[in-house]
């Protein structure tokens, strides 16, 4: 079915893209890492079409693409960050890391392997802009408001943040 | 075989495990900020695809309002790396360690 391989292309362009952004074995600048970190959230949103949710897929892109990631790039710009690429990763930290990393993974397998396998995904429902907006102003009226405070909260803490003269 | 829902698990659990690998390794505060993203990520897609599995929309709500709070955090952190780098002309974990015992 073209939907499972579309599956599968957009899976393994995102885990790709995924090791990408962390482990570059080309290059340690921080850029490079951002643009990679871009085209996962691309593909990412290519999975979230396939599971019918339209209007996150959109908001994946605008928001993370687009918002947060012109954020990253103007940080880095700012902060001259050269330097970085010089500096060696430790042993024992990338050792410790891997083995923390391969516990949480078994976690995870065999809590998947204790569950009944192959399920399929046959739901009806579609997140379109008309459906997710209805829950959003019914069922989550108080979340969706109280978010909108803390994006408030966040803006008057970055500006008092990036004053001057930090007290 | 066909795609299911077992599937979509294990791409959003390896796709944390790569995240929580680099925020552990790696030592470039804004690298290891685009870790966190990438795992707040795979618990999205790990909703999306519990909802699409349960029939119902209140997975993607959850998503809606992860998305919203991540671009919060990453506003917030970004602007104290920048206030950080202004006292300390760094932005490397092993030259902040002032808290260190």
């Amino acid at each position: 079915m073209a939907t499972d391989i579309l599956f599968y292309v957009f899976a393994i362009a995102t885990l790709l893209f995924g090791a990408l952004v962390v482990a570059n074995p080309f290059s340690r600048n921080p850029v490079t890492s951002a643009m990679f970190l871009v085209l996962t959230i691309v593909s990412m949103a290519g999975l979230f079409v396939l599971l019918h949710a339209f209007f996150l897929a959109a908001v994946q892109v605008v928001v993370y693409a687009g918002a947060v990631m012109v954020l990253f790039l103007f940080v880095i710009m700012l902060l001259d960050l050269k330097e970085e690429e010089r500096r060696k990763i430790k042993k024992t930290g990338f050792i410790t890391g891997l083995v923390a990393v391969a516990a949480i993974v078994g976690v995870f397998i065999r809590s998947l392997l204790a569950t009944r396998p192959g399920q399929d995904l046959t739901g009806t429902a579609v997140g379109d802009t008309a459906s997710l907006g209805r829950l959003l102003f019914t069922n989550y009226l108080l979340p969706f408001e109280i978010v909108s405070i803390l994006l408030l909260v966040a803006m008057v803490g970055v500006i008092l943040l990036s004053k001057k003269d930090l007290k | 075989m066909n795609v299911g829902l077992e599937h979509y698990l294990i791409v959003s659990a390896l796709l944390f495990a790569l995240g929580l690998l680099g925020v552990i390794t790696r030592r470039n505060l804004i690298v290891i900020y685009m870790s966190l993203e990438l795992m707040l990520n795979s618990a999205n897609l790990a909703l999306v695809s519990f909802s699409r599995f349960n029939d119902n929309l209140n997975g993607q709500v959850m998503v809606f309002f992860i998305i919203t709070v991540a671009a919060a955090e990453v506003a917030v952190g970004l602007a104290l790396i920048v206030a950080l780098y202004r006292k300390r002309q760094t932005a490397h974990v092993e030259d902040l360690t002032s808290m260190k015992y």
